[in-house]
C-alpha cells in the first residue's frame, strides 16, 4: 500500500504494508537513521519524531496513519537549525547519546506548547523519554537555556513545517 | 372442530395483522428528470446529506459512495445498509418523490414493505418538504452504483418485516416536531436539525428491549456499534459541562479544550458530515445541544477546569501504581497540561469525556487503536498502544479514573478483552482487504 507524506520538507511515497511502524519506514526505507529504536512499545521515547509538529512515538505509529502529514526527524530539525541543538552541546548534555534525538524532538515539541516551561512542566512532559545515562539534569538545563534564547527572539526554524501542516 | 379453534384464531389474527401492516407499492417509475432539479437544490441536498450523515451508514467503501453494505450488528441480528444511489435495480433509481417521502417519514420502502428503525425515519419525519426535496434531488443525481448489499441476517421473528407495523404502533408517533415559540430562532433551528436530519438522539439515547429510544432518558448516553455516545443531558459526567461555545468548537473542528476530540462514529459525523454545514447551522446545533443539560448559569469554565486539573495532578502525585508508571511513560508527554490552560491538542485526561464516561469503551478503543488524522483532528495523530497487555491497559485505565476522582469501571477487564478481540479482527480484516 502506497503512503504519501512529507518528511523534513521533502515529499515521499513509500510502498509498504500500512501497519509498518513509521520508525522502520524512516530508517530503512527513507534512510534517516538519526531516529532510534528503543523499546518498541512507545514507552521510552527514543523514537520520537514530529507529525505535523507534534511529538509522536514512531515505533508504534503505523505508517498508514501519517498519510498526508508532515513528519520531521532530528535530521529535519538540524537542517533548519534549532536553539536546542546548540544548547544541547553547550550544556554538554549527552553521555552515550542514544536517546538524544528522541529527547531533543520531544523538547522541541514541548517548547511550542510551553514556550517558557517551569521545571515541573519540563519534568512532566519529558518523563516519558528515558535516559539510561541519567543525563536528566543536563537535559533540563539545555531546555531552559533554549527556552530563554527563543524567548529572546532566536527563531524556532521549524515554523515552516508547522505552516506546511495546515496546507 | 373445537381443537382447531386456536389455530383458526391464529390464522385470522396473522391475516389481520398482515392486512393492517400492508402498505401499497408505489410506482416503480421515478420522477427523475435530472433537468428538473436546480443546481441550488442539489447543492442544498449535498449539505443536508452531510448534516444527516447519510454517508456514514450508507457507504461501506469510499469508492462506492452511498451504495450501502455497512453492517449493523443489533441484538436482533445483523442489518445491512441499503444502496441509496439512483441505480434502477439495486438502488432507489425507480423511486418516485412520493415513495422517497414515504420512506423518510413513515419508514416504508417503495415496494410497500416496512423499514427497520435502524433507518431513523423516526427522526426524518421532522424534515420539511423543501429539505426532503433537496435531498431527493441530491441522491437522484449521484452516480448510480450497481452494487447489492448483503441480505439482512435477522433472527426469527425479527426478519418478518410486517411485524414492524406493530413496532410502529407502539413506538412511532408520525406527528412531526413543531418549533417551540418560547425559544429563540437559533434554538429552534438547532432543535430542527438535531431532532430531524441530524438524528443525534439515535445514538445518544439508550434504547429499550425492542430497540426504541427511551423517551424518558433522552440523551442519557448509549453504546452504539462499540462506541459510547456520551450523555448530553444533565447527567453528563464530564466535569466541565458542555456549553454552546465548547459544543460549537467541537462540532466545527472535532476538538474541545475541555472534553477531547471526536473519534469513532462521532469523528465521521464531524469530519465527513457536519463539515458541509454552514457555520450558523453549527451554532444553532450547539445552542440546542447546550440546552439539554439544563445549565442556565454561565460558569467560569477556565477557573473551574484549572481547579479540576490541579486536583487531578495532586491526586496522581506519588500514586506509585503500575498505572501511574504507564501514564508517565506513555501518556504524560503529550497529555500533561498546565491547569490554567488545557489545550485541545493535549487532551486533558482528567476532564476527558472518554475517561469520565460511565462506560470504558471509548478509552479502551482509543488506547488500542490510536487516532488517525481522518478522525480526531487532521493535525493530530495518536499511536495505538495495543502492545500493552490487557493487565497494563486495565492498570492504566484504573489510574486515569483515580486521577479524575472517579470510581472504578466495573466491567473494565471484560471490556478490554472484548475490544482487543474486536481490534484483532479488524486488523486481520484490513490485512486481508489490502492483500497484506
Amino acid at each position: 500500500m502506497a503512503t504519501k507524506f512529507k518528511i523534513n520538507s521533502r515529499p515521499v511515497t513509500v510502498d509498504v504494508p500500512g501497519d509498518t511502524p513509521l520508525l522502520w519506514v524512516i530508517r530503512d526505507d527513507i534512510g534517516f537513521t538519526g531516529t532510534k529504536f528503543g523499546c518498541g512499545i512507545g514507552l521510552c521515547g527514543a523514537c520520537t519524531v514530529h507529525v505535523n509538529g507534534r511529538a509522536t512515538r514512531s515505533c508504534i505509529t503505523p505508517v498508514s496513519s501519517v498519510a498526508n502529514t508532515v513528519v520531521t526527524t532530528i535530521e529535519g530539525l538540524a537542517e533548519n537549525g534549532h536553539p536546542l541543538l546548540d544548547t544541547w552541546v553547550e550544556a554538554q548534555t549527552p553521555q552515550c547519546g542514544y536517546c538524544q534525538p528522541g529527547q531533543i524532538m520531544q523538547a522541541a515539541a514541548m517548547l511550542r506548547d510551553f514556550p517558557d516551561p517551569t521545571d515541573e512542566q519540563i519534568d512532566q512532559v519529558m518523563s516519558g523519554n528515558l535516559c539510561r545515562c541519567m543525563a536528566y539534569v543536563r537535559i533540563r538545563e539545555a531546555i531552559r537555556m533554549a527556552a530563554r534564547r527563543m524567548q529572546a527572539g532566536v527563531p524556532d526554524d521549524e515554523g515552516n513545517t508547522r505552516e506546511a501542516s495546515h496546507a | 372442530m373445537r381443537k382447531y379453534q386456536p389455530l383458526i384464531a391464529s390464522i385470522v389474527l396473522v391475516a389481520g395483522l398482515v392486512l393492517a401492516a400492508w402498505e401499497p407499492s408505489l410506482s416503480a417509475e421515478s420522477d427523475v428528470d435530472e433537468g428538473r432539479f436546480t443546481p441550488d437544490q442539489i447543492e442544498h441536498g449535498r449539505v443536508l446529506a452531510g448534516i444527516g450523515n447519510c454517508g456514514t451508514c450508507h457507504t461501506a467503501s469510499p469508492d462506492k459512495p452511498y451504495a450501502g453494505g455497512v453492517d449493523f450488528p443489533t441484538p436482533f441480528g445483523t442489518l445491512y445498509a441499503t444502496n441509496i444511489t439512483p441505480h434502477p435495480q439495486q438502488g432507489i433509481g425507480g423511486w418516485s418523490r412520493e415513495a422517497f417521502f414515504r420512506a423518510m417519514r413513515e419508514g416504508v420502502s417503495a415496494d410497500g414493505s416496512h423499514l427497520y428503525p435502524a433507518f431513523p425515519y423516526t427522526h426524518f419525519k421532522n424534515i420539511t418538504d423543501d429539505d426532503l426535496d433537496a435531498l431527493y434531488a441530491y441522491f437522484m443525481t449521484r452516480e448510480a452504483i450497481d452494487y447489492t448489499p448483503p441480505e439482512n441476517a435477522l433472527r426469527f421473528p425479527f426478519n418478518l418485516r410486517f411485524l414492524q407495523w406493530g413496532w410502529k404502533l407502539m413506538f412511532f408517533d408520525p406527528e412531526p416536531w413543531q418549533p417551540d415559540p418560547e425559544q429563540g430562532q437559533q434554538w429552534n433551528r438547532g432543535a430542527y436539525l438535531a431532532k430531524g436530519l441530524g438524528h443525534c438522539s439515535a445514538c445518544h439515547t439508550p434504547r429499550n428491549a425492542m430497540g426504541a429510544e427511551k423517551q424518558d432518558r433522552a440523551y442519557a448516553g448509549a453504546l452504539v456499534d462499540n462506541w459510547y455516545a456520551p450523555a448530553l443531558d444533565d447527567s453528563q459526567p464530564v466535569p466541565v459541562h458542555w456549553d454552546s461555545d465548547t459544543l460549537y468548537q467541537y462540532l466545527r473542528s472535532g476538538l474541545s479544550d475541555y472534553h477531547g476530540v471526536a473519534v469513532g462514529s462521532m469523528g465521521e459525523v464531524v469530519h465527513r458530515g457536519l463539515k458541509r454545514a454552514p457555520d450558523n447551522d453549527i451554532r444553532a446545533l450547539a445552542t440546542y445541544m447546550a440546552s439539554l443539560s439544563g445549565d442556565t448559569q454561565p460558569v467560569n469554565t477556565q477557573a473551574r477546569s484549572a481547579e479540576l486539573i490541579t486536583a487531578a495532578q495532586q491526586r496522581a502525585r506519588g500514586d506509585l501504581s503500575a498505572g501511574e508508571a504507564l501514564y508517565i511513560g506513555a501518556c504524560a508527554a503529550c497529555h500533561y497540561n498546565s491547569p490554567q490552560q488545557p489545550m485541545a491538542a493535549r487532551a486533558e485526561l482528567s476532564l476527558n469525556s472518554a475517561v469520565t464516561a460511565d462506560d470504558p469503551t471509548n478509552l479502551i478503543r482509543v488506547l488500542l487503536e490510536g487516532i488517525g488524522t481522518e478522525s480526531g483532528s487532521p493535525i493530530l495523530v495518536m499511536p495505538g498502544y495495543s502492545g500493552l497487555s490487557d493487565t497494563d491497559l486495565v492498570e492504566l485505565a484504573q489510574f486515569l479514573r483515580r486521577r479524575s476522582g472517579l470510581p472504578e469501571w466495573k466491567n473494565l477487564r471484560q471490556r478490554v478483552a472484548e475490544l482487543r478481540e474486536l481490534h484483532r479482527q479488524a486488523q486481520a480484516g484490513t490485512a486481508e482487504h489490502t492483500g497484506e
